[in-house]
């Protein structure tokens, strides 16, 4: 990994509500290096997006609370940083483009005037340069004569090109770290293909660092260097993208790459991982996967398995990788 | 020079227009354009047009009905009522569009803070509007005017102030919904405040609902500013006014029926008016649903 960039340490996110205390994210640590493409894969409701949106403090209080941890950007504690200092990171440091391209622009502005609006906001130029800067985004995420696409309301563009534009406009501060949450979801998938080259193309240009989250994993084995998969609330498994999808060590993620359908080994059954995602309100003791894991022993519903490196760089939060000597402790117990 | 401002602003420019031919197609904006500009041009054009003076005072011809000379008939002191009424849209038309554009003004910004913020900032505002709310807004208004002392002014303030929850009230919920959209996300992700997230996503959003309230609040308007002016507080007499009017016109509705109806005729036109017109150009004006 380069020089790093983000390093997320132990956090902990809650949101309280009348049904109880919904731990959605416990103890996650990740890290961003420069430039770095990182996939975060995990299905629905197991805290991808709620972590994106704590990187940039977006979680709404009430009902959600960061409860701890730390979130390094560039080593600086951003969960310490006064709102007005974290106000100048977001867009212009840190920028997040979301799954929903439909909606994520303003119906009632054209598209010119929201890209000019947060160039302005950051950068201090005249109109005609945060004009030219939205053009020069525009061209290089592709898009046809940009001159006429600034003159556009949202509605009068199709999904991709306003996914390109939010893409254009999200990069056009320069930031250092891009947090895609599921940008390609709601498209289809000729069109995720060609937003998906775009953005790898000019992120890497750019030397911008994304964080990418997604469900899909061709597409994250596709765009990303390295892989961390989440599972109810915390990440089980990091680890260079090649070596995740060669040999998965934890359960979780080679029951996720068994449930994919391959056109090629002609079997009917789609294979399945048993049980549904548990409640984060009371989740499972130990390890939260244990009661829908196969290869169960007797350390897994009494303690959380801390992280093992089976090979340098992959990272494995399961008790199966532990050592001789805590086996046989286990063992004897 | 025209033409630089040309290029600058050629999108403006090309939605403007393209705004106007879409109003054009739509009837009920035309008729409502059609009657809004009537009772401007009447209110402008009233020292020219008018056939009489609308102050004089002629008791011989006291209460004569509609005919030839008086195309309205008189009102009890022989003052030619078509010349009153058309003296009077200046002023009625003015209270309406100050109090509207006031109430609106304030009333939305307020509402869409409210809305924006939520919790207690909400709660606060939301309550102190709900006091005035709970006022009979004729009584409220009443009280106000004459704290304020009478004139037309006062009056004008003391309306406005009455109006503003109930713009505040509905931009709240307007608010409400936009803050759940994604651009509002969007924008705190590019890091946009607060304030200007309201200023530049809440409020314009808010905007085209504001005007068709701002239009039904319009008549509203005109007929409290005229109890106003019925007990004093408001258009000092002998100045024409149309609710003015009718408040002393009703005395003599059984007998003299011209005296109030002409001026409500005028109020319930240009409330339609306005009504239909706003109606039209908001659904003009959403790009959502627009051609």
């Amino acid at each position: 990994m380069s020089e790093l960039l983000l390093e997320i340490r132990n956090l902990a996110v809650q949101f309280f509500t009348y049904q109880g205390t919904v731990r959605a994210l416990e103890g996650v640590s990740l890290r961003v290096g420069r430039g770095e493409i990182l996939g975060l894969v995990g299905e629905t409701g197991c805290g991808k997006s709620v972590l994106a949106r704590s990187v940039l403090r977006l979680i709404a209080d009430p009902p959600g609370r960061i409860t701890d941890g730390e979130i390094l950007f560039k080593g600086r504690d951003l969960l310490k940083l006064s709102r007005r200092e974290m106000r100048r990171i977001r867009g212009n440091e840190i920028s997040m483009i979301f799954q929903e391209p439909m909606s994520s622009l303003n119906p009632v502005f054209t598209v010119g005037n929201q890209m000019q609006e947060v160039v302005a906001l950051h950068q201090a130029v005249g109109r005609d340069e945060a004009r030219r800067i939205c053009v020069d985004m525009l061209r290089q995420v592709k898009m046809p004569d940009p001159d006429q696409v600034l003159a556009k309301y949202p509605h009068e563009l199709s999904g991709g090109m306003r996914q390109r534009v939010m893409i254009a406009m999200e990069l056009s501060c320069r930031p250092d770290l891009l947090l895609a949450d599921e940008p390609t979801t709601a498209l289809d998938v000729t069109v995720q293909a060609q937003v998906l080259s775009i953005l790898e193309g000019i992120t890497r240009r750019q030397g911008v660092a994304v964080l990418f989250i997604s469900h899909d994993l061709g597409v994250i084995a596709q765009l990303c260097d390295r892989v961390a998969v989440m599972y109810a609330g915390g990440i089980v498994e990091t680890a260079p993208a090649a070596a995740i999808f060669a040999g998965p060590r934890h359960p979780y993620t080679q029951g996720l790459l068994q449930a994919i359908p391959r056109i090629d080994d002609g079997k009917e059954a789609l294979m399945v991982i048993p049980g549904t995602v548990p409640s984060l309100i009371d989740p499972p003791r130990g390890c939260r996967f244990h009661p829908r894991c196969g290869h169960r022993f007797q350390p897994c519903d009494r303690e959380p398995p801390p992280f093992y490196e089976p090979s340098p760089g992959h990272r494995v939060a399961c008790h199966l990788h532990a050592g001789e000597d805590q086996r046989r402790s286990w063992n004897r117990s | 020079m025209l033409d630089e401002f040309r290029r600058q602003y050629a999108w403006q420019i090309r939605e403007f227009f393209f705004t106007v031919k879409l109003l054009r197609r739509n009837p009920s904006a035309v008729a409502g354009f059609v009657i809004i500009t009537v009772m401007v041009a009447m209110a402008i054009m009233a020292p020219v047009l008018a056939p009489f003076n609308p102050i004089q005072i002629s008791l011989s011809e006291r209460l004569s009905p509609p005919g030839g000379t008086h195309w309205f008939g008189t009102d009890e002191l022989g003052r030619d009522i078509f010349t009153r009424v058309m003296y009077g849209a200046r002023i009625s038309l003015w209270i309406g569009v100050l109090v509207v554009g006031i109430a609106g003004g304030l009333g939305a910004v307020i509402g869409a803070v409210s809305g924006y913020l939520g919790h207690r900032v909400d709660n606060l505002i939301m309550r102190v509007m709900d006091v005035v709310l709970s006022f009979p807004p004729l009584v409220l208004a009443m009280a106000l005017a004459a704290a304020l002392g009478p004139s037309l002014n006062n009056a004008i303030l003391a309306v406005a102030f009455v109006m503003i929850p109930k713009f505040a009230r509905m931009v709240r919920g307007e608010a409400l919904a936009v803050k759940e959209k994604q651009f509002i996300a969007a924008a705190r992700a590019s890091g946009a405040g607060s304030f200007w997230i309201v200023w530049h996503h809440v409020l314009p959003n808010c905007f085209s609902s504001v005007i068709v309230l701002g239009t039904l609040i319009l008549g509203e308007t005109i007929l409290i500013a005229a109890s106003l002016s019925f007990i004093g507080l408001g258009t000092q007499p002998p100045t024409p006014e149309w609710g003015a009017m009718i408040s002393v016109g009703r005395k003599f509705l059984m007998d003299q029926w011209w005296y109030a109806t002409f001026p409500g005729l005028f109020i319930l036109v240009t409330v339609i008016g306005f009504n239909i017109f706003g109606d039209a150009l908001r659904d003009v004006l959403d790009p959502r649903i627009r051609r």
